[in-house]
């Protein structure tokens, strides 16, 4: 082997470190058939649990009659709140300081909810003993319309707070309401407003949808009675805080708790909340002394599992005449369901939403938020957004247009007159957040060079032209984004799920052969860790990426963590894993100079091995040393080579992004048709290329999803009307158009390899930019807003309220 | 999304099928590629006791074309109808709507027979068969009867079939002249918003000798449109008769509304894609 005869890039490319498009290593299980998901699992008389659930959206439960079920042969139990009452666990705390109902206490607040639940000796057993449980309802009038919950008319929801003045989130001003946040300067806001020159008005809905991952949430509980051990494998996103919450919960001190996550068919953060299923999956096997696994369908996932967004957000902006923007105003209505279950740091009842400046120098700023209960399911996570923060990047980029056009300005300019200058970073916004990094500017430019934007405004001109002329029934919208993201929640001193601060961890092993083990708090749903952090170990300490294993998911063996959500993963646990590599290379240059026979600070670092000053061809590389950190005796220095790191971020990571969106509308049928898109995404220090551009498919198409049409609907009577795939829009690839992708670089200046994440930015950034594309199609005819899922029939809607089809 | 109990039968004659439903009884359901009934019975709106497969009958899976009349046996896919190059030849329109009826994967297992005789309005074979003027054989304990397409359909999910009678094959006469299947859906693997199947054969005076349409999801029957299929043979093919007879088709739909769309919006785009369709099928004619 003739390793003195490589040069130093080729070493560097052996690494295949930070920046090498390295193919993902999940992939040969996946394209196989071979991953291991929790439905996967088999065990020894296991056994089902499955639910009954409330056809009502709202209704008094008058008695639940199970002898029908339990006569039925492979029936074993059939659980209700009663059963679950001694042991406190009919209800349970929701990740937002909220309770919820474990199983139907009394009365039933959305349709789905879970009222009893069946275990059986197989899952075909338990659908029919669903059958056979009677219950008995008396329908109470359904609360479907936030902006009707505190009327005097409107039926209290929660009669088990009814009295609670007082709320996780402060003050509560009707049995109805959850929290009022507010944030920024509301009377400097409103005396700019009043005094403006310029202010545009408009109500903006982000209408509720959800995360759909292909793998459904589910659970296998299994109780050992004679160590008492319990261990649960399950679809989590946060493995150890349902340790916690598990050991909290139940009694069981938490070592004797093992939660591990397997593979996860994605998350998008559906699969951060605790939900009745597990627990009752755990009640059934501590109960019955076996393992009981519970896994949802497509349509309970989709009407009871976490639905993502249902905002209503009104917002004023101000401006000069000249487009300078002076202040911004938001008054969020935010539909929280029946219980409020949002997955958000304590401090944050609205995630956060105040990053809705979004990538302007606004000086002045007001925010509150109103969270409101109606008979809906619980959630509101995420969905591939880092709480709220794609309600916020929404709300600016549709205000931005409507400004615009009250200003009779081009919104590509608009937007350049107004970014954050590359020298204000670190820019203190007026809501609160201290922005790390930025070059919007280049960005933007960049992404209308690359569309050559002028000539489609000419195009587009002309088009308007011939459709007046009725030469042609199509209309042409270009959809603007330029959105900034906040992630990497978070600094402990903010940053909390349940109490529990937001760092993140990683322990690495290096082998005395020179391969290595790293494990993480973190736990991947198909983003590809076990392929970037090797990266950014490999980078670190030298050894090859694909001689180091990523391990994740596994409270008995993991670090404390605190999940994969938000782009949170990267940023902190990235960052701890980089924080742990330098800890090795620590230690190892006090072996490497033990070895080279000179003072510690005499060797140097480089790519993979210590190197004498001066002295070239005197060095000892990573693998050397770590043989011998086994195999020598080193005064000094303890034998082995390992580290672990607990990183708390010093502040969150901003990645940005510009995207333009091209579309064909028929106005005639509503039907709409992506010409182009374009998405340039500055995740700061890029990883692997290859996972950021897959990252950035998966998350624009989900964006089209949610923007043309995706969304979870209920009629007058809380009945959920797009409970299937027939009817909630998945895009297929013959729905799903070419993207363009491109990038620039700016390394967040805190974080230690300057990575930011990029798992949600084309989800926060793609919907503003293809709903743009559509109501900027229409803007010639008089349209200011329309509100999302843009689907034939509103978009059909829309050019017929204009006129259009005269 | 698990279905009830059932019994599995299997089998190998079409008259055995036959018996077997006889004998079995109302509690019997045939089951073809499934992918109508395994839906409903997986949200248990359908609970057969008993599902008598069609899959072994080999007899059910043909496509011919013979003096005239196509033949097609009703366990034949929609893949394989898609797939047969003397189909493409003897009715083209049969392939252009099959490609855009669900996904490939759908395709692949659900079969003529079911998708006519499952009598649901979002159905897009029906519609092709009442344009194509079809006549589907019916087998029963009583022996074999054949019903016009036009004629088969009674109200969603009602059909002139008897419960102890099987669809053993559709038929129809080959097809010259001009052909057009348009259909607005949402996404791939949707039903149609609305779809229109239209037939115009141009005479050799230039006129239309032959006009035939029908339209999908747009009543609670697929819907031939009698009138404005003969006021296009009276009058021609041209601006003004197209405006008639799309008006003559929305005269007598009855779209409901759903999370497709209210029903005006129906309405308008169902004279579109019917428009198109007209226009499509002329150029080609
Ligand atoms: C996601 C999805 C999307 C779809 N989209 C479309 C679409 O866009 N357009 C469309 O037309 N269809 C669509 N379908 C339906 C599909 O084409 C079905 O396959 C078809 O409707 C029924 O055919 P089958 O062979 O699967 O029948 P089955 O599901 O087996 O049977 C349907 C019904 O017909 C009865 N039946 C079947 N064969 C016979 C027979 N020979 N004699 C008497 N009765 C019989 C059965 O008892 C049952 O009641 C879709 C299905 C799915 C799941």
């Amino acid at each position: 082997m003739s390793v003195e005869a490589e040069t130093i890039e080729q070493r560097t490319a052996a690494l295949k470190g930070l920046g090498t498009s390295r193919k993902r290593v999940e992939d040969s299980r996946f394209t196989q058939g071979k991953g291991n998901y929790v439905d996967d699992l088999k065990m020894p008389n296991m056994l089902f649990g499955d639910f009954v659930r409330s056809q009502h959206a709202h209704a008094y439960v008058k008695s639940i009659d199970t002898s029908a079920a339990l006569a039925l042969p492979g029936v074993i139990a059939v659980l209700t709140a009663k059963d679950l009452e001694p042991l406190s666990l009919h209800w349970m705390p929701t990740l937002a300081g909220d309770k919820q109902m474990v199983l139907a206490d009394g009365k039933v607040l959305f349709q789905g909810q879970e009222v009893a639940f069946v275990v059986a000796e197989d899952r075909y057993i338990a659908a029919d003993a669903i059958d056979l449980v009677k219950v008995e309802y008396e329908e109470l009038p359904a609360l479907v319309d936030p902006f009707k919950a505190e009327l005097p008319d409107a039926p209290i929801l929660r009669e088990d707070i009814a009295d609670n003045l007082e709320g996780a989130h402060g003050p509560r001003r009707h049995p109805n309401h959850i929290f009022t946040w507010e944030q920024g300067d509301k009377d400097a806001t409103e005396s700019i407003l009043a005094s403006a020159p310029v202010v545009a008005e408009e109500m903006v809905y982000y209408h509720r949808t959800h995360p759909c991952p292909l793998e459904t949430c589910g659970a296998v509980a299994s109780m050992d009675k004679v160590n008492g051990k319990l261990t649960l494998w399950g679809t989590f996103q946060a493995p150890h805080v349902v340790r916690t919450v598990a050991s909290l919960l139940s009694g069981i001190a938490e070592h004797n708790i093992r939660v591990v996550s397997p593979d996860i068919g994605g998350g998008f953060g559906n699969k951060v909340g605790v939900y009745p299923g597990y627990v009752c999956a755990i009640v059934a096997s501590i109960v019955t002394g076996q393992p009981v696994k519970w896994v949802e369908d497509r349509m309970e996932n989709l009407t009871s599992t976490a639905f993502a967004r249902d905002y209503h957000m009104q917002g004023k902006i101000a401006a000069t005449a000249e487009g300078k923007i002076l202040g911004l105003w938001c008054h969020t209505t935010a539909d929280h369901g029946a219980f409020d279950a949002c997955a958000d740091p304590t401090k944050y009842p609205a995630g956060f939403m105040n990053i809705c400046t979004g990538s302007y120098d606004i000086p002045t700023a007001y925010l509150a938020v109103d969270g409101i209960y109606t008979n809906k399911a619980p959630g509101g996570v995420a969905y591939r957004c880092s709480f709220r923060v794609t309600e916020a990047a929404y709300f600016i980029e549709r205000m931005i247009e409507v400004l615009a056009i009250k200003l009779n300005m081009d919104a590509a300019e608009l937007r350049s007159i107004n970014f954050i200058r590359k020298e204000q970073f670190p820019y203190q916004s007026a809501l609160g957040w201290e922005y790390d990094s930025g070059d919007y500017h280049s960005a933007w430019n960049k992404a209308l060079e690359a569309v050559n934007y002028k000539a489609l405004r000419a195009e587009q001109a002309k088009q308007v032209e011939a459709f007046k002329a009725g030469e042609t029934r199509k209309l042409m919208g270009i959809g603007l984004c330029h959105f900034t993201e906040i992630v990497g929640a978070g600094p402990v001193k903010n940053c909390d799920i349940l109490g529990m601060g937001m760092f993140d961890s990683c322990e690495i092993r290096i082998h005395p052969t020179g391969s290595a083990i790293a494990r993480l708090g973190t736990i991947s749903q198909g983003q590809g860790h076990a392929t970037t952090f090797a990266q950014i170990l490999a980078s670190e300490i030298g050894i090859s990426a694909d001689d180091i294993t990523i391990e994740e998911g596994d409270t008995d063996t993991a670090p404390y963590g605190l999940g994969t959500y938000g782009s949170r993963s990267t940023p902190v646990a990235g960052a701890a894993t980089a924080m742990a590599g330098r800890k090795i290379r620590a230690k190892a240059q006090m072996i490497a100079a033990y070895l080279l026979e000179v003072h510690d600070n005499d060797v140097e670092w480089e790519v993979d091995r210590f190197v004498v000053k001066g002295a070239p061809e005197r060095f000892k590389t990573m693998k050397e040393v770590a043989f011998a950190s086994y195999t020598q005796a080193i005064p000094g220095v303890e034998p082995g080579l390992e580290a672990v790191s607990y990183y708390d971020p010093p502040n969150m990571t901003y990645p940005f992004g510009a995207y333009i969106c091209v579309m064909d509308i028929d106005v005639d049928t509503g039907v709409s048709d992506i010409r182009q898109f374009f998405a340039l995404d500055d995740c700061g220090t890029r990883i692997n290329p290859m996972i950021i551009e897959g990252q950035v498919h998966g998350g624009l198409t989900e964006a089209l999803a949610i923007a043309l049409g995706q969304e979870i609907a209920y009629d007058e009577l809380g009945n959920v009307k797009t409970g299937s795939l027939m009817d909630f829009f998945i895009p297929t690839s013959w729905e799903t158009p070419n993207y363009t992708t491109d990038f620039t670089e700016t390394p967040s200046p805190h974080h230690p390899i300057g990575a930011k994440g990029v798992g949600e930015s084309p989800n926060v950034g793609g919907v503003p930019a293809f709903s743009n594309a559509i109501n900027d199609a229409f803007k010639a005819f008089g349209l200011t807003h329309t509100h999302m899922p843009h689907d034939h029939w509103r978009i059909w809607k829309t050019a017929n309220k204009l006129g259009l089809h005269a | 999304m698990i279905p009830g109990r059932f019994e599995y039968h299997q089998p190998e004659s079409l008259d055995a099928a036959v018996g077997l439903l006889g004998k079995l009884g109302e509690d019997a359901r045939v089951i073809a590629g499934g992918h109508s009934l395994i839906p409903m019975m997986k949200l248990r709106l359908a609970m057969p006791e008993h599902l008598v497969d069609l899959k072994a009958i080999t007899d059910l899976k043909h496509i011919t074309v013979d003096g005239g009349v196509i033949s097609i046996g009703a366990m034949t896919t929609q893949a394989e109808l898609i797939g047969s190059a003397e189909l493409a030849l003897a009715a083209p329109i049969v392939k252009e709507t099959a490609l855009q009826i669900a996904d490939p994967q759908i395709r692949y297992q659900g079969t003529i027979g079911g998708n006519v005789a499952n009598g649901d309005p979002g159905n897009d074979m029906p519609a092709l068969m009442q344009c194509l003027d079809a006549s589907f054989v019916l087998q029963g304990p009583d022996g074999q009867r054949e019903v016009s397409a036009r004629e088969f359909y009674e109200a969603a999910y009602f059909t002139a079939r008897e419960d102890l009678e099987i669809l053993s094959a559709v038929k129809f006469a080959v097809c010259s002249g001009g052909y057009a299947y348009e259909k607005q859906k949402r996404k791939i693997g949707d039903y149609a918003t609305a779809a229109a199947a239209v037939l115009l054969t141009k005479g050799g005076d230039g006129g239309c000798s032959h006009a035939a349409i029908a339209l999908t999801n747009l009543a609670d029957t697929p819907l031939y449109c009698e009138e404005a299929s003969n006021s296009l043979m009276q009058s021609g093919v041209d601006a003004a008769s197209i405006d008639g007879a799309v008006a003559s088709c929305m005269s007598i739909i009855e779209p409901v509304e759903d999370n497709r769309g209210p029903a005006e919006f129906k309405k308008h785009a169902a004279s579109m894609v019917l428009r198109r369709a007209i226009e499509l099928a002329w150029s080609r004619a």
